[in-house]
């Protein structure tokens, strides 16, 4: 099964204090400076959504969002193009991405240290329903490879994986360290 | 760009609609040989078009980024989908939905699209579409497939087509309608969905559908063809027919529809729509787009001889037996609720009692209430479709409906499932009440997506629905239920005519700053089926909008008559108080760098238009002055429409032109004369014929107001051409701001 457009979310502590307006500068400055891998396009403003896509830094590639789908506020990455390579590789990609993103925003003075990883919290879903359907017999094929993954990310600490099993989801896991992490390690871990 | 669009064509065959695929797989084809280089991009652009494909901002490939134009490297190089259109560029897909009718599949369909190929946010457009954003051309096959598999069609979302046919929310529940107007409107919008005498036209071409005379819902007066439900006795028996207009139009200069016949029988409606659409195609405007609409067909020929030219097509028509074949199932036409009625009347917290006060209805059938679904600026969630979906499923029988507010109603509601509703929809954010009251507020993308936008006005609206949320007007039913409507330009997407308070997107320049602006245009009626239309009355600054909110809103408050209405108070106040209430709202506090950026984009605007330094002072160029001066007296003009001084009024504004064009004229001929004839031949070759005075996107549309005023400036006004003029007179002023701006502050100052 060839997975494509994996999405990788990073939670952050406590969501509440997180205000989203600063952060529109910042993605302007990440538009100004080319400062992905991704072409930069334009930024999308949805703070009066709610629960929704929060503020999106579109790109062609890939887009960036601080994104509060299901109440949960976290640095998302959403790979829209293809990417040769294996499953493995495109869950590493995407999770580089999106913790290199969280490292920017972590050290962006504009926001005050306030948007941070939680150390523990990730969201991985498949962002194509014919690639990825959300049933049980995808879930059974994917799993033993998405553990492979988290495994090399946490580098054998423990996590626990709990599967979003509504059919008419996107296929998703959302995977819990039992201990705490920077991103740092993290990148440390997945490119090492 | 999504790696399974071979996957879906494959497993889609077969279960698609066989028309609507066969359409899809040469849409297909067509993006195939684009890319390949052997279609035409002009010709390609109008095949997309057609099928809703547009272009999104800053698809030229360039972009401002605040501190220069970034040339955007997309991977596929300079191919194009289009004039000056890259192919790589996000573009929007626009949903056609008849009526606004929808059922729980297509909701789920809706969201999956919305999450997979564009940013997870579905938008709810004024005449009842979806638009997706950011969508890569190549995925917009396989939306269609999938939209058609759930029996939706992008066809004809946009081109010089027959856009989306609009209704009535309320058809059918509505205690005021004549009889319901959806199955008329769907039979409308099905017999001229590829209609040969529909594909030769040289604009859009909308229609909309009202049950009354009373209410907005329906908005027949500023549609291309109006149809509004009316019945008469014929030999003792009730016989369903529409009141018909023709020649509305919103656009750059308003036009209201005009009266076509007080009653066409029913089994007439599709033939009448058909010869009037043929005598469009025949007879109307091609060459020059901004005067190819319907409503200028029927102002030049009146409408006394368009009614002639149309019946005549009438008789010419070879008979189609599709014209009365709906006829008994639309006679026939219910929606069934899926639970019993109850008219026990329900309780629950302050927050429930104010949703229940505003964003319900209560139907023409007993027990039963339409539930409001208002979206912040049309937005809404893949999520959120889906648990509207699972709602409309558990308490009806899928009856939901879009609406020309960009909000979502559902039919047949029980009354007493209220507070479960209530409950269901809060807990997915869905339940925010003020459906239909000023924080409502109306939007089209703006500068957000839309390469024609000039201000920002979905990020003035979020400002405005923010801060009237938090000043809470329902002790002040009067204020409460005013209407903000705001468009991006000029071109009315957002229907700021037909608002109590109205605001386009302007931009002016100050002290050689580009500075985004909003003309604030009030008086418009929104009742009525938009009963009539606001004029400009100043120009402000996009910071100070919500300022003019307060202080007009604050004004009426304290000097409304008893009963008055915010028109009639503004009527009554006259044009000469308003300016003054706003004059010192007009211009940017010195200083203050906030006002050289928009709401939500903190880019400075324009910034080629910047010199180096801070805005320290105003140093206003003799050009400004008499932009200033043309601007007073199209304000004159209005004064004197405003009083009955028709012929006045339109020959103020005529001058007002002059004077806009001569202020430029000046730039290259400081010694030009007054004389009106010299202005407007220097005008012409300086220019016009230079296209410096060009829109990116109106072309020359503006120069033909003047020069078409110059060449009737000796015809007597009439109120209507009055009226029209005074409205193009603002327009070709702000035109001549935005060419002063591209020319730069060399010249300037």
């Amino acid at each position: 099964m060839e997975l494509q457009h994996v999405n990788v979310k990073f939670l952050v502590s406590d969501p509440q204090s997180v205000d989203l307006e600063p952060l529109i500068p910042v993605f302007h400055r990440w538009i100004q400076g080319q400062v992905c891998e991704e072409l930069l396009l334009d930024i999308a403003d949805y703070r009066h959504v709610p629960e929704g896509p929060g503020v999106v830094l579109i790109g062609h590639q890939a887009d960036y969002s601080l994104d509060n789908t299901n109440n949960r506020l976290g640095v998302r990455y959403n790979r829209k193009a293809s990417l040769d390579g294996t499953n493995r590789d495109r869950f590493r990609q995407a999770a580089c991405s999106a913790l290199q993103a969280c490292q920017r925003l972590e050290a962006e003075a504009a926001l005050g240290g306030k948007i941070r990883f939680n150390g523990r919290d990730i969201d991985l879903f498949i962002n194509d329903r014919m690639l990825a359907p959300n049933g049980e017999e995808t879930r059974q094929r994917l799993d033993p490879e998405l553990k492979v993954f988290f495994d090399t990310l946490f580098r054998g600490t423990a996590y626990s994986m709990t599967y979003d099993t509504d059919p008419r989801h996107l296929l998703g896991v959302s995977v819990r360290a039992s201990q705490p992490f920077g991103v740092t390690d993290l990148i440390h871990n997945l490119v090492t | 760009m999504k790696a399974s669009n071979a996957l879906w064509k494959e497993h889609l065959a077969g279960k698609t609609p066989e028309d609507l695929a066969r359409e899809v797989d040469i849409f297909d084809a067509e993006v195939a040989l684009r890319k390949q280089g052997k279609l035409d991009e002009r010709l390609f652009a109008e095949t997309r078009l057609r099928r809703g494909v547009y272009g999104q901002r800053y698809d030229n490939g360039q972009r401002h980024d605040g501190a220069k134009v970034q040339e955007m490297n997309y991977p596929s190089g300079t191919l194009t989908k289009g004039p000056s259109t890259m192919w790589d560029a996000p573009g929007m897909q626009r949903i056609k939905i008849p009526a606004g009718g929808l059922d729980a599949g297509q909701l789920e369909t809706l969201a999956e699209l919305a999450e997979e190929y564009s940013d997870g946010i579905a938008h709810v457009t004024t005449r009842q579409d979806f638009q997706l954003h950011y969508v890569h051309i190549e995925d917009t096959p396989t939306i269609m497939r999938r939209l058609a598999a759930a029996k939706i069609t992008t066809r004809e979302a946009c081109g010089n087509s027959v856009r989306n046919v609009t209704a009535c929310p309320y058809a059918g529940t509505c205690r005021d309608e004549v009889f319901d107007v959806t199955p008329y409107a769907k039979a409308l919008s099905k017999f001229l969905m590829g209609h040969p005498d529909c594909q030769n036209f040289g604009r859009k071409f909308k229609p909309a559908f009202s049950g009354c005379a009373q209410h907005a819902c329906g908005l027949t007066s500023l549609h291309d063809i109006g149809f509004l439900a009316v019945t008469r006795q014929e030999n003792g028996v009730e016989k369903r027919g529409f009141q018909v207009y023709v020649g509305g139009g919103l656009g750059a200069v308003p036009y209201m529809a005009k009266l076509f016949d007080s009653f066409v029988p029913v089994e007439e409606i599709l033939p009448l729509t058909q010869a009037v659409a043929r005598v469009f195609a025949r007879l109307g405007e091609k060459r020059n787009r901004s005067r190819a609409r319907i409503k200028f067909l029927v102002q030049d020929l009146g409408i006394e001889k368009f009614k002639e030219v149309v019946r005549e097509e009438r008789q010419t028509l070879p008979a189609d037996p599709r014209w009365t074949s709906f006829l008994k199932d639309a006679e026939e036409f219910a929606e069934v609720p899926l639970r019993p009625g109850d008219e026990t009347s329900s309780s629950g917290g302050e927050r429930f009692k104010r949703w229940l006060e505003t964003n319900t209805r209560p139907q023409k059938q007993p027990g039963y209430v339409v539930v409001t679904v208002a979206l912040p600026l049309g937005d809404i969630t893949a999520n959120q479709l889906r648990s509207l979906a699972d709602i409309v499923r558990k308490f009806t029988m899928e009856t939901v409906r879009t609406t020309v507010e960009q909000n979502f109603v559902i039919r047949w509601v029980s009354r007493r499932d209220l507070p479960e509703i209530y409950e269901a929809l809060d807990a997915v954010g869905l339940a925010d009440p003020g459906a239909g009251t000023i924080v409502d507020v109306v939007t089209c993308p703006g500068t957000d997506t839309c390469k024609l936008g000039i201000s920002s006005s979905r990020g003035l609206a979020a400002e405005l629905r923010k801060r009237l949320a938090e000043r809470n007007f329902q002790s002040d039913e009067a204020v409460e239920n005013l209407h903000i409507k705001i468009s991006g330009c000029f071109n009315s997407c957002g229907q700021h005519h037909i608002a109590d308070l109205g605001f386009y997107g302007v931009s002016r320049k100050v002290g050689g700053y580009a500075v985004p602006h909003f003309q604030v245009v009030l008086g418009g009626e929104w009742e009525h089926n938009a009963g009539s239309y606001g004029l400009p009355v100043a120009a402000i600054p996009s910071k100070n909008v919500p300022k003019v909110v307060t202080r007009l809103t604050g004004r009426y408050v304290e000097g409304r008559n008893p009963g008055e209405s915010f028109k009639d108070f503004i009527k009554r106040i006259g044009k000469a108080e308003l300016k003054s209430l706003l004059e010192d709202l007009a211009r940017p506090p010195a200083g203050d760098r906030s006002y050289f950026s928009d709401w939500g984009d903190p880019r400075e605007y324009s910034l080629e238009d910047m010199g180096t330094g801070e805005c320290a002072g105003e140093i206003v160029s003799s050009v400004e002055f008499d932009l200033g001066a043309a601007e007073r007296e199209v304000f004159e003009a209005q004064l004197a429409f405003e009083n009955g001084q028709i012929e006045q009024a339109g020959k103020t504004a005529y001058r007002a032109m002059l004077h806009g064009a001569k202020a430029l004229v000046k730039i290259v001929n400081p010694a030009i004369s007054d004389d009106a004839d010299q202005i407007v031949i220097q005008f012409r070759k300086d220019y016009f014929d230079t296209q410096k005075f060009w829109d990116p996107f109106a072309g020359g549309k503006f120069a033909h107001y003047l020069f078409d005023a110059h060449q009737k400036a000796g015809t007597p006004h009439t109120s209507d051409s009055s009226r029209y003029l005074i409205d193009e007179a603002q327009l070709f002023i702000d035109a001549a701001h935005s060419c002063y701006n591209k020319l730069g502050s060399s010249v300037a100052v």
